[in-house]
């Protein structure tokens, strides 16, 4: 017999990186909020890699505490050791990553849940979602509780239906041994959400005191850490901990290759579609077999542990042969497993289903985010948390969804390529996957996004009128440098010898220097003597703008022509079949995905210039 | 709006031809072109004024013309609009309108003028089917005219140089987006010689478009047979008929260059080493290397065989020349007795036409199997045109591109802007066959790279 046991605005099933986002996100813009977990022990868990950031989930990371999410927060608070990627190969593509103690981040997070105001926390299974009339009326968990509620968001991660494969073993299970979520899938399908299946999949950990670190490369973090959130003040986060780095080699692939047909890969036993980006290592063997080795990093769990994690090994072979070819790996020869590496297959959903604010576009109400959306890694999980949540609380308070265009931010280009191409294999992001990475870059989050986040009530107006005086600084220091003479001298045209720049003959302003890409803004100090004392996120903003006038100008310029077409709103549930001169394969397409602009249907493969112009008149004709 | 051209005239012959600028820089852009007698910038003329002058490309002279501009909401689109009339040179129309698209505008999509027209409420509602129809119908041309020109020549060059690129751009993103695997770094002197590689065949296509066949419209065409077969008086015998020879082109003088005649709605461009003055030369100088030539260049071989007599070791090793091309077989003097051996003909050519060119007759079917050839019959020329005027814009903005990433690279600039500047051009390309970059550079990554944790 079932029981009503509560009534809440926005229910959250998971509690992963997605799960709190929503989760945090709602309850801030005030609902009532409940956050559903299998186990209170896993909020916020890191099973895979202990690390946040990368090329372009770095840019994600930033976006999401510019526009008021926690994982920037709590990524500073629980760093032991800080990297920013890619210097030297130009702004766009600079990333922070950090190595983060993946107990202590599940420790912030679970407090920051238990300490946020609307939210309630709760252990349980989630067996179904109830749909009324297509509207979300609440949820059931496996101990026949209802909790009624207006929306669901759905965060299950690799739980739903998940099964693990260890070499022949398989078994149902979530991630780290926790339970899987058994069945809300098909409560799903009958709801009508279309499900399918994906795999991914991680490495061993081992024990510190049987690597060998004295013959691996040890790699250090930065001297000068730039935090994750704009609010985090430089010199908070400190480097306590070196990552390593060692190689495969012939002997270790002859071990993984003798024993192929032991991998549930490679037998058939796995039909989960994995993602190209994050092979298990004897599917790097066998596709790149022309390579003698391959890295693999070897990273600290965090401080108060032993255990290590080797990224680049995640493999699915049974466990003594993971042992065997580890033991082959210099550094590695006495090598003992605490965790062994597994696959892990789960269910999830065919994401352009869903509308670009992340609600279902058949069930109102009904909100899916991260693995479940047909993605992978913790940064893209929590970006759509955030998107969802935001998204869930805004329809409550009957305000505006919000979509962030692409021209916005990567968190815009992850969710408009999910819904709108759909995805075939777990979906990662790549700073090329931005065809406006000029403009969305680390550095300018703040700039790009904490306006939006503050209208829509996640930033204070203390934070944001700090943004105002950055942004003040920012533009009288151009106006500044763009309108200062600099005059030729002896000691100057030493200097831009030295840099291999030709000398000034004639006085110019000094934007023109800071723009030659041979001298940059810091180097001309010492010839502005006008300069004022301006923090260091100030001074880089200033260069960059300098340097990548043209550019910005140019993409700008795209993203304004763009705009125009994502303006123009297509109308819900509209039946392209029937417009007339669409062609059948572009009506199909439109049908299937219903964009909500002329700008997203463009978008589609498959729809013509000419279909465009097409929706456009038609639009015209509706309008009257 | 953006500024759109196109031209607004049927692609066909004629005694003028009109090219519309539409948008808001639309004068401007004709300002840019357009030299008037007077002086007079375009600018500065009132709606519904005309002005004589000549339309030029950079120094070069194109054609006398006439300049009329429209003022917003006054002009069909009810935009600021140019028109240029010309002399309706097929040639000519699609150098000023390449000019125009050089400096500033885009080429119209498929009846997008009629679409601003309807969108600026120029026509009236009720209008809205009729505007659709002709978007559908020109979109639809349009299509099918793009996948033929994928079977061409120029359009693999292109693909090529898109393959090129695209395994610069997947070496660019791998070793952004994987700073901590084992990838090797991209030197920027290897990707300059990449680029100059890529920018040196995009625009040796674009001089082939600019200087030759594919621009001066129509089907190279190559009349071919061993001596006396017929071949001077079948090209006679077409030149005559409808007397249509069409157009000698601008800037060349009429004997060294290729004629251009109509054959049904198929323009040929016969060649005249094929027979227009030294037919019996040729014969000579099959297998010889310039005879061959032009057989290469070709895209349709007419091979002209005596009908009178039985088949010659002549006309085996013509034909044995010409199996790869698209040919069809005539079989001339059919108003005597016919001898050949129909088998080996059969055996050859797909398309055989019996005709007598001395009595003109036959000329019809000669005429249906080239229509067929091409199967034209049901395309509108100013799709084709459109079609392949938008792969020239593609491929000269690709080249723009290319040639700013290169300056950038010199320059010392950083990859990240270099490789959004390379992304640009290999979207141009892409957009020939409509696939999206991202997507593209992805999959190279993944395929070539050993990448992930």
């Amino acid at each position: 017999m079932s029981y009503v046991m509560g009534e809440f605005d926005v229910a959250v099933i998971g509690a992963g990186h997605a799960g709190v986002e929503a989760a945090l996100a709602s309850a801030r813009l005030g609902c009532r909020t409940i956050l559903f977990t299998i186990s209170l022990d896993q909020i916020a868990n890191m099973p895979c890699n202990p690390s946040i950031g990368g090329t372009a989930k770095g840019h994600l990371v930033r976006e999401i505490d510019a526009l008021g999410g926690e994982m920037g927060k709590a990524a500073d608070k629980c760093t032991i050791q800080s990297r920013m990627l890619n210097r030297g190969k130009g702004p766009a593509v600079h990333s922070l990553r950090v190595q983060a103690d993946r107990v202590e981040y599940h420790k912030y997070m679970k407090t920051a849940c238990e300490k946020q105001k609307n939210l309630y926390i709760k252990q349980a299974e989630i067996s179904g979602i109830i749909v009324e009339q297509g509207k979300i009326t609440g949820v059931g968990t496996s101990l026949h509780a209802i909790y009624k509620c207006k929306s669901v968001i759905i965060a299950t991660g690799t739980y739903l239906n998940g099964r693990i494969h260890v070499g022949e073993v398989s078994y149902e299970s979530g991630p780290d041994s926790v339970l899987p979520s058994k069945n809300l899938s098909q409560n799903l399908i009958e709801c009508g959400v279309e499900l399918r299946r994906f795999k991914t999949g991680t490495p061993c950990r081992v024990h510190r005191r049987s690597i060998n670190f004295e013959i691996m490369e040890q790699q250090s973090g930065d001297e000068k850490i730039v935090p994750f959130s704009f609010e985090t003040a430089n010199g908070e986060v400190d480097n306590i901990v070196s990552c390593y780095v060692t190689y495969t080699n012939s002997k270790t692939h002859e071990v993984i290759l003798a024993n192929l047909d032991r991998s549930p890969l490679y037998s058939g036993r796995i039909e989960g579609v994995g993602p190209r980006y994050c092979p298990s290592i004897e599917d790097k063997i066998v596709r790149f077999s022309d390579k003698p080795r391959h890295q693999l990093f070897v990273e600290p769990m965090g401080i108060n542990t032993d255990e290590y994690y080797l990224q680049g090994m995640s493999s699915s072979l049974p466990e003594d042969v993971q042992l065997a070819f580890l033991r082959t790996i210099d550094g590695l020869e006495d090598v003992e497993i605490m965790r062994p590496a597994y696959a892990i297959e789960y269910d999830c959903c065919e994401p352009s289903q869903l509308l670009p604010t992340l609600e279902f576009k058949h069930i109102s109400g009904l909100y899916g985010a991260g693995q479940f959306n047909g993605s992978s890694g913790y940064e893209e999980a929590a970006a759509q948390g955030l998107i969802a949540g935001i998204n869930a609380a805004l329809k409550i308070k009957g305000k505006e969804p919000l979509i962030l265009e692409r021209s916005t931010s990567y968190i815009g280009t992850l969710i408009d390529d999910l819904v709108t191409k759909g995805c075939n294999e777990p979906y990662r992001m790549m700073t090329s996957r931005s065809e406006y990475r000029l403009i969305l870059r680390q550095d300018n989050a703040d700039l790009r996004l904490t306006p939006i986040g503050h209208k829509i009530g996640l930033i204070s107006n203390e934070r944001y009128n700090r943004l105002l005086e950055k942004i003040d600084m920012i533009n009288a220091e151009i106006k500044r440098v763009s309108t200062t003479n600099i005059a030729p001298s002896d000691s100057l045209n030493r200097f831009l010898e030295a840099n291999s720049t030709s000398p000034l003959s004639t006085g110019c302003k000094l934007a023109d220097l800071i723009r030659r890409p041979q001298l940059n803004y810091n180097n001309l100090a010492q010839f502005d003597s006008g300069r004022p004392e301006l923090p260091d996120d100030v001074c880089e903003q200033v260069e960059i703008s300098i340097k990548y006038e043209g550019y910005i100008s140019k993409q700008l310029a795209q993203i304004d022509m763009m705009n125009k077409l994502e303006e123009k709103k297509l109308p819900e549930n509209t039946d392209y079949s029937q417009i007339r001169g669409l062609r059948l394969e572009a009506a199909e397409k439109l049908n299937k995905i219903q964009p909500v602009s002329i700008g997203q249907a463009s978008r589609i493969s498959g729809v013509s210039p000419a279909d465009v112009s097409l929706l456009v008149v038609w639009l015209q004709q509706r309008k009257g | 709006m953006n500024t759109i051209a196109a031209i607004s005239t049927p692609n066909a012959l004629g005694g003028i031809a009109v090219i519309r600028i539409s948008g808001d820089n639309a004068i401007n852009v004709a300002d840019k072109v357009f030299r008037s007698v007077s002086g007079k910038k375009a600018a500065d003329m009132a709606g519904y004024t005309c002005a004589y002058g000549t339309a030029y490309d950079g120094g070069e002279r194109l054609d006398d013309c006439i300049l009329t501009v429209f003022r917003a909401p006054h002009s069909y689109t009810g935009e600021d609009t140019a028109e240029i009339s010309c002399h309706g040179g097929l040639y000519v129309t699609k150098r000023i309108l390449r000019t125009l698209l050089k400096n500033g505008a885009e080429t119209a999509q498929a009846g997008e003028f009629t679409k601003r027209a309807f969108i600026n409420g120029k026509l009236d509602l009720t209008q809205a089917e009729a505007v659709m129809d002709i978007i559908s119908a020109k979109g639809q041309r349009e299509l099918k005219m793009a996948e033929n020109l994928r079977e061409g020549a120029a359009f693999k060059k292109a693909k090529e140089v898109s393959g090129m690129l695209i395994k610069a751009l997947a070496d660019l993103a791998a070793w952004a987006d994987y700073p901590e695997e084992d990838i090797p770094e991209v030197d920027p002197d290897t990707l300059l010689k990449e680029l100059r590689a890529s920018y040196n065949m995009l625009n040796q296509l674009v001089m082939n478009y600019d200087s030759g066949r594919i621009l001066r419209e129509g089907v190279a065409t190559a009349i071919v047979g061993r001596p006396n077969v017929g071949k001077s008086t079948l090209f006679n015998c077409l030149s005559g008929c409808e007397r249509s020879i069409v157009t000698d082109i601008a800037g060349t003088t009429r004997d060294v260059v290729e004629e251009t005649v109509k054959l049904g709605d198929v323009v040929l461009r016969l060649s005249d080493t094929a027979g227009i003055r030294d037919t019996d030369d040729v014969i000579e100088e099959i297998g010889v290397g310039i005879a061959q030539k032009k057989i290469d260049e070709s895209e349709l071989v007419i091979a002209v065989f005596d009908g009178s007599c039985p088949l010659t070791e002549d006309d085996l090793i013509l034909i044995n020349k010409i199996k790869n091309k698209k040919c069809i077989a005539v079989v001339n003097k059919s108003d005597v007795e016919i001898t050949l051996e129909n088998k080996i003909i059969n055996q050859y050519f797909k398309q055989i036409v019996y005709l007598s060119a001395k009595e003109n007759t036959g000329v019809e079917q000669l005429t249906a199997a080239v229509e067929d050839e091409f199967r034209l019959n049901e395309i509108n020329f100013d799709t084709t045109v459109a079609a392949n005027e938008r792969q020239k814009s593609c491929i000269d903005s690709a080249l723009e591109c290319i040639q700013n990433a290169i300056s950038a690279l010199e320059n010392g600039e950083f990859l990240d802007a270099v490789t959004v500047l390379i992304d640009e051009a290999e979207q141009y390309l892409l957009e020939l066959t409509g696939e999206k970059v991202t997507d593209a550079v992805v999959d190279e990554v993944f395929s070539r790279f050993c990448v992930g944790k």
